[in-house]
This record gives structure tokens, sequence and C-alpha cells, in this order.
């Protein structure tokens, strides 16, 4: 595995999107997978790797086929990291909204 | 339940997206983000400078007990139009985070309720990152209480 890989720079990228979105409802062999993209399947390839080696995929051998599914947990993971930052602004509107209610009331 | 302030900050992109409705005429938002006496209430810093003009400037600090600057802001004002719009960028200082510019949108939606948009534009997208990241990282960290301390400081101020 390679450890210079983090999920945030594994997301930045257009197709590596798009390929979660595409395994968001359903597993997929890295043919089918790659007959949705215009992309050469060698670069498909890659970015299935590189989605493996960060957890965001998992390969799971199903007789002769490797179906790739969504990690669920690393996903979670990912959403939950900028929840803090979210709360951070919460707390201060709520804050600004009582300030301002106050405000308006002793005029 | 509806989440009241959204936060969008997607994949690849140096900017990132807040919007928050509140129960506040537009008026009384944009007061809030204009009058210094306002602003230090609820960002919780001093305000040592605010001149809400096209090419004026502002100032945050926070001090401890004993008066060392624990942290402080600054940024320009590019254009301000009342109750619609404010236009600048903020920096904190010494904190190797580089400027970003602020797109601050005030817009009503009945007499008494308005909106506030943020969209906020960094250097880079690792940039960007690295702040979304903070207090992520804190969490996975807990360990550190000196590290803690001083992240949870800076989260506090931005």
């Amino acid at each position: 595995m390679n450890l210079r890989r983090d999920v945030f720079q594994a997301i930045a990228d257009p197709t590596r999107r798009n390929i979660l979105i595409l395994l968001a409802t359903q597993s997929m062999t890295a043919g089918i997978i790659a007959s949705n993209f215009e992309t050469a399947r060698p670069t498909v390839s890659k970015h299935l790797q590189i989605l493996t080696e960060c957890e965001l995929l998992r390969q799971e051998q199903q007789g002769r086929e490797i179906y790739y599914h969504l990690n669920a947990e690393k996903m979670k993971e990912i959403a939950d990291f900028l929840e803090p930052f979210r709360k951070l602004w919460d707390d201060r509107f709520n804050k600004l909204e009582q300030v301002m209610k106050n405000y308006q009331s002793k005029k | 339940m509806e989440q009241k302030t959204k936060l969008l900050a997607e994949g690849g992109k140096q900017e990132i997206l807040i919007t928050r409705s509140f129960d506040l005429s537009v008026n009384l938002l944009f007061k809030a983000y204009t009058e210094p006496e306002l602003v230090e209430q609820w960002m919780g810093n001093k305000v040592m400078k605010m001149e809400n003009q096209a090419h004026g400037s502002y100032q945050f600090e926070t001090t401890d007990g004993h008066g060392n600057v624990l942290f402080r802001a600054n940024g320009t004002i590019h254009k301000v139009i009342e109750n619609e719009n404010i236009t600048r960028t903020f920096e904190m200082e010494n904190t190797g985070f580089p400027v970003q510019l602020e797109f601050i949108d005030f817009e009503p939606i009945t007499s008494d309720t308005s909106k506030l948009t943020m969209k906020i534009i960094f250097k880079s997208v690792a940039d960007r990152d690295n702040m979304l990241k903070l207090p992520f990282a804190q969490g996975i960290n807990m360990a550190h209480n000196k590290l803690e301390k001083v992240i949870s400081k800076l989260y506090k101020q931005l």
C-alpha cells in the first residue's frame, strides 16, 4: 500500500469521483466500470488501484471475477471530516442570530 | 431535520460555499457583519479596525488575560454594497495559511428572514483541504494535548 496517497487526493480527480458515484448503487467488475468511461481501460485500472489503496473501494472475489464495491466506512470518514468545520460556522451563526435578536429587542 | 448551515466543498475545487438562513431581516444580518461591536459579540474577538468601504481594511485580535496576542487576522475590504454584499480578503497572521478571498452575499427571503451565502476561495486545493481538515485532524490526534489546544484555538478564530 502506498502511504503517500490519501483519500482527499483520491477524490480530487473527476474520473475517480465518477467511479465512486457509479459504485454507489452496485458493485461491478473492472471491465464493467471501464465500459462506462471513454478513458482507456489501463487508465481506469490505475484509478481503481488508487481508490483501493486508500480504502475507498474493496475488492471481492466472486467466482472468477473480482468485484469492486464502496467501502462505506471510509466514505463516511470523508463526509465526517467536513462536519466539525460546518459545526463551527453553525455555532457562530446561531450566536449571530441571538446577538441580533437581542439587539433588535433593545431598540 | 434539515441543517440550517450548509457547507459545500466539492472535490478538486479550491473553494467552499457556506449558506445559512436567518430569522433576521437582511438589514440586521448586514449590520451583524459591519457594526464592530456586534461583530465582536458573535465572532468572539476584538475588532481593532473596520472600514466598511471600497479599499478599506479590517483587523481582528484576541488576547489572553495578560494582554498577550493569541490570534490576529486581517483583510482588505474590496467592495461593500449595503444589505447586498461584501467582497474582502481574510488572512490569519503567523499561521502559514495563505490569504483567502471571500464573497459574502446577503439576500432577503421575507421582510424578517434572510439568507447568507459565503463563498471562500483559497490559493490552492491543498490549502483549502488543509483548512477544512484542521478540526478533523484534531479529532484523530486527541492524544496530543498541546497540539490539540493550539488547533482548537486557531480553529475557533477562523
